[in-house]
């Protein structure tokens, strides 16, 4: 019952917004995210394990077999935890906005979490793709109503594109759950991973390729990530938030959680080419990010870039891999809310987000320059912040894999840093621009925003055991699996 | 069965109605007309009965299949109004009056017995739904869809006609259960060769029926004519029988030559169907024309799940038609007050740009469309998810792959043109006014939009029924 509580809350509270449209938006949907963050902090804090107590199950469609049943593992639980972590700041970040006290919007950020929440928590398959489909809404209407420019064609090819992919998940999945054994078929992942696995070598990989279409299309890995930058770039900034931040990680844990148990032939037919494809990804996504003019395009194509080892890290089928994945996604989360959030205070300050019309804001604004640096490093993965231990992790095993793929994928940090250290250097240092002259310095709302995230990003560097000990056994169980 | 009954007498009854009451009261009579019948027709539940000399069965599945065409005629009769602004010229006793004795003919065709049976109930459906497309007297455009309509519906009637007596002449016999145990007792060598033009012919006359391509041409033209409200009762009524008529003689009847010959026609049908609705649809202009094509589209879908012909297909069935009557109606009542605000302020009411900027007035309007659209689509949180889910199980049980693969192209393509409402609903500027909406369309509209998530949800609730 507690899990449905956790699921349902933001949906309750968002819809009410919706509904009701109170006055000051803001406070009840901040106040509730912080409710909802609360609470799930304590029930991770809780359950280390998975057990009974804490899993959720009733019949939803009973003559199908199918259920409503949640559950928290050590993998999960680091999503669930991003989620509640980051919600409060994406919401806090439109203090003393027009959008602080829009109820639409506030609502459809809650519901998102509550569609985002269901996709990790579910434990049966269809359940996970309910959520998985139903969290485009929100996020459409939030980008759709609120974005910039050309923002119906853009939100919409993202919709359909999106779509399309989850469409094959979604055949993907009817095919297993037909052969799970039972007059009354089961959709519980547990038993979807059982009947994969006894599957043929082809169908394995016919199957591996559906489903990794649909993850590869929401992550995004190279070649169909066409829709992503448009769309970050398009989106209001706690849409990108919520994309980048949360809403990739649907990708990344649809393949830990579904097709990596499901699916062993599939990966030993197709696993290198994914790798190699996300290895691409990496080089292609880092290279684009250099040239890039739009601040909100370079850190689209910077995503694109860490998401892409991410995948390969993953694909290794290794506790090194998964478990530097699943730290990546947590600091990822963080440090991309929190650029994004930069951008959008140098964009109010000064209506652009041009490069070249920026510079100097340091010595207008010496708190901004230290968040947005601190927040870059982390993205860079220097040691002493928590991108380093995710990507560290990664890299390793990707070397123990391939190293020549190891190798090419080690550019990533080059290349990041020569991305990241442009955007730093044109934005922050060098001379005072016409724009940014009349800089003002950070608002008390936009402090309590940004040190929170400069401290998380500085002790995840620094304490990344915590995390890693609570999804250490899940982790060494799906492996277990694996080998 | 004495729905049946009970609705005839309604209709006469409607008929005197018309001397002394207005429109108005009319319609909530037909309401509680319809309500009454419906209560009649659940009573028989459980009960499998045999009328009117063995031609007329009452079994579960009749009954659902009844319930569900009642209730969408009860909302379209929520969403009725005059023509134009004047009730005069609607001759609204006739007009309630022939929808309940098209109702009669429909709960005929999903009961029926003995092919005769089906038959007649097909003719009294079709013969009343002429008369009412045709019904807007004084529009050009009506007049000329219903008698294209009438013209192309006897064509087929006449195939349908020429199947049976093929199918009776094979089999000595009119009655359901006799027909199957003739076929099933007969070896295929021996079989009259006649027998598979005879189900072929069955076959073609259904299709026309449900607009499947390729016979599917009246539809556009007849659609768009016909009073909005009249589309509506077609869309959903007329389909939900034809395509519950079709299954249970095609699917079930014929047996084992349903694998031999009504299989493979299924299987190409509806790929083509499914690919003419959709990339037709994308063209379309008039919201109308475009909801015409999602019709014809979601017959594709549905004939999937008839080519599967599994245990659950009968469920499926219903599921689908229910979810879909729901988001149909919703859609074509909220064009309906759209168009008929917009006509004579923009040049095409019909057109998608008239929702431009619904949203910003009337957030109910848009909402209620909003959500029927995605159901049409196929998008979690509505009922045609599950409906989608369903179709693409059973289709996966009998190893059906290749319409699944068209469905799921064609999916993708629906998105883009029942988007378009949406887009114009909420992302566009116009300057529509708070439209005033009389208390039963409000209701209506808000029962068929709760109805839509409430099955997007918790599809059980009824899956669990049928």
């Amino acid at each position: 019952m507690y899990l449905l509580f956790i699921l349902f809350f933001p949906l309750v509270l968002g819809s009410l917004l919706l509904i009701a449209k109170p006055k000051n938006a803001f406070v009840w949907s901040l106040a509730g995210s912080l409710i909802e963050a609360i609470a799930i902090g304590y029930i991770l804090l809780q359950s280390a394990e998975p057990n009974a107590a804490i899993a959720f199950s009733k019949p939803w469609i009973s003559e199908a077999g199918i259920n409503f049943s949640l559950w928290i593992d050590g993998i999960n639980g680091v999503l669930i935890g991003l989620t509640a972590l980051l919600v409060p700041f994406i919401i806090g970040s439109t203090a003393n906005t027009e959008k602080a006290n829009d109820s639409t919007y506030q609502g459809l950020i809650l519901a998102m979490q509550t569609a985002l929440l269901g996709a990790f928590l579910a434990k049966d398959a269809f359940l996970f793709y309910f959520f998985f489909e139903a969290s485009l809404l929100p996020i459409y209407f939030l980008a759709a109503m609120y974005g910039g420019e050309n923002r119906t064609a853009i939100t919409f090819k993202f919709f359909v594109y999106t779509l399309f992919g989850s469409l094959f998940l979604l055949i993907g999945l009817i095919y297993v759950y037909l052969r799970t054994p039972g007059e009354i078929h089961s959709a519980d992942i547990d038993a979807l991973v059982t009947t994969a696995r006894g599957l043929t070598a082809a169908n394995q990989g016919y199957l591996f390729l559906a489903f990794f279409i649909a993850f590869a299309i929401k992550m995004p890995v190279f070649p169909f990530h066409t829709w992503q930058p448009d769309t970050y770039t398009t989106a209001p900034t706690q849409g990108s938030m919520l994309l980048g931040g949360i809403m990739l990680k649907m990708g990344t844990y649809g393949l830990i959680r579904l097709v990596l148990p499901m699916f062993p032939a599939g990966i030993a037919t197709w696993g290198f080419t994914v790798s190699v494809l996300s290895v691409i990804g990496i080089i292609y996504g880092s290279i684009i990010a250099i040239q890039q003019k739009d601040a909100k395009r370079l850190l689209a194509y910077s995503s694109f870039a860490h998401v892409g080892l991410m995948a390969a890290g993953i694909l290794t089928q290794s506790i090194d891999g998964i478990q530097g994945a699943l730290y990546q996604m947590l600091s990822h989360g963080i440090n991309i809310v929190g650029l994004f959030f930069v951008i959008e205070i140098i964009e109010r300050r000064t209506k652009t987000r041009e490069l070249a019309q920026l510079g100097g804001i340091t010595q207008a604004s010496f708190g901004l320059s230290v968040a947005f640096v601190v927040l870059s490093l982390g993205s860079v993965a220097l040691p002493l912040t928590n991108g380093f231990i995710g990507e560290f992790l990664l890299l390793k095993s990707v070397f123990d894999q391939d190293i020549i793929l190891g190798i090419v994928a080690g550019l990533t940090i080059i290349l990041g840093a020569v991305y990241t250290l442009r955007f730093i250097q044109k934005t922050m240092f060098g001379n005072v621009s016409r724009t940014t002259r009349a800089f003002e310095d950070l608002t008390f709302g936009e402090q309590f925003v940004l040190i929170p995230l400069v401290v998380l990003v500085l002790l995840g560097g620094l304490f990344p055991q915590i995390v890693m000990d609570y999804s250490a056994s899940s982790v060494q169980q799906l492996t277990d699996l694996l080998n | 069965m004495t729905a049946i009954i009970a609705l005839s007498l309604f209709g006469i009854l409607n008929l005197f109605l018309g001397f002394w009451f207005s429109r108005k009261t009319i319609q909530l009579c037909t309401i509680l007309f319809l309500a009454i019948s419906m209560g009649l027709t659940a009573a028989d539940w459980n009960h499998e009965l045999l009328w009117f000399g063995n031609m007329f069965r009452t079994t579960n599945t009749s009954i659902n299949f009844s319930l569900i065409i009642q209730l969408a005629t009860l909302f379209v009769v929520g969403f009725s109004n005059g023509f134009g602004q004047d009730d005069e010229h609607t001759h609204p006793a006739e007009y309630y009056a022939i929808m309940l004795f098209s109702v009669v003919g429909a709960i005929l065709m999903v009961s029926f017995d003995h092919i005769i049976m089906l038959f007649v109930g097909l003719e009294i459906l079709s013969i009343s739904m002429y008369v009412l497309t045709g019904s807007d007297k004084r529009n050009l455009r009506s007049n000329e869809a219903a008698i294209k309509y009438f013209l192309m519906g006897s064509f087929a009637t006449g195939i349908l006609l020429f199947g049976i007596t093929l199918v009776y002449g094979a089999t000595h016999t009119f009655y359901i259960s006799n027909i199957t145990q003739v076929i099933a007792g007969t070896a295929p060598e021996s079989m009259p060769s006649f027998i598979y033009a005879g189900v072929l012919l069955i076959l073609i006359g259904f299709l026309f029926k449900i607009s499947a391509a390729p016979f599917h041409f009246w539809t556009p033209d007849v659609y768009d004519g016909a009073p909005t409200i009249f589309t509506m009762f077609m869309s959903t009524v007329v389909k939900t029988a034809g395509f519950a008529a079709l299954y249970l003689l095609v699917g079930k009847v014929f047996g084992g030559l349903f694998v031999t010959i009504s299989l493979p026609v299924i299987y190409i049908i509806s790929m083509i169907t499914l690919v003419i609705g959709n990339i037709t649809a994308v063209f379309q202009q008039s919201i109308k024309r475009m909801l015409a094509y999602s019709s014809i589209s979601h017959a594709g879908y549905m004939l999937i799940t008839v080519a599967a012909n599994q245990v659950s297909t009968t469920s499926t069935i219903l599921f689908y038609s229910l979810s879909y009557t729901l988001a149909t109606i919703t859609a074509f009542g909220v064009y309906k007050i759209v168009s008929e605000y917009q006509a004579g302020r923009v040049e095409n009411p019909s057109y998608v740009s008239s929702f431009d900027g619904l949203a910003k007035e009337n957030p109910f309007l848009a909402f209620c469309f909003t959500v029927s659209l995605l159901s049409l689509a196929g998008i979690p949180l509505t009922a045609g998810f599950w409906g989608k889910f369903f179709v693409f199980t059973d289709a996966f049980n009998r190893n059906i792959l290749y319409p699944v693969v068209v469905a799921i192209l064609m999916s993708a393509v629906g998105i883009y043109y029942y988007f378009k409402g949406i887009i114009a609903a909420y992302f566009k500027t116009g300057d529509i006014q708070a439209i005033e909406i009389p208390i039963i369309v409000r209701v209506s509209l808000l029962l068929s939009t709760f109805g839509t998530i409430l099955l997007g949800v918790y599809p059980s609730l009824l899956k669990g029924l049928f």
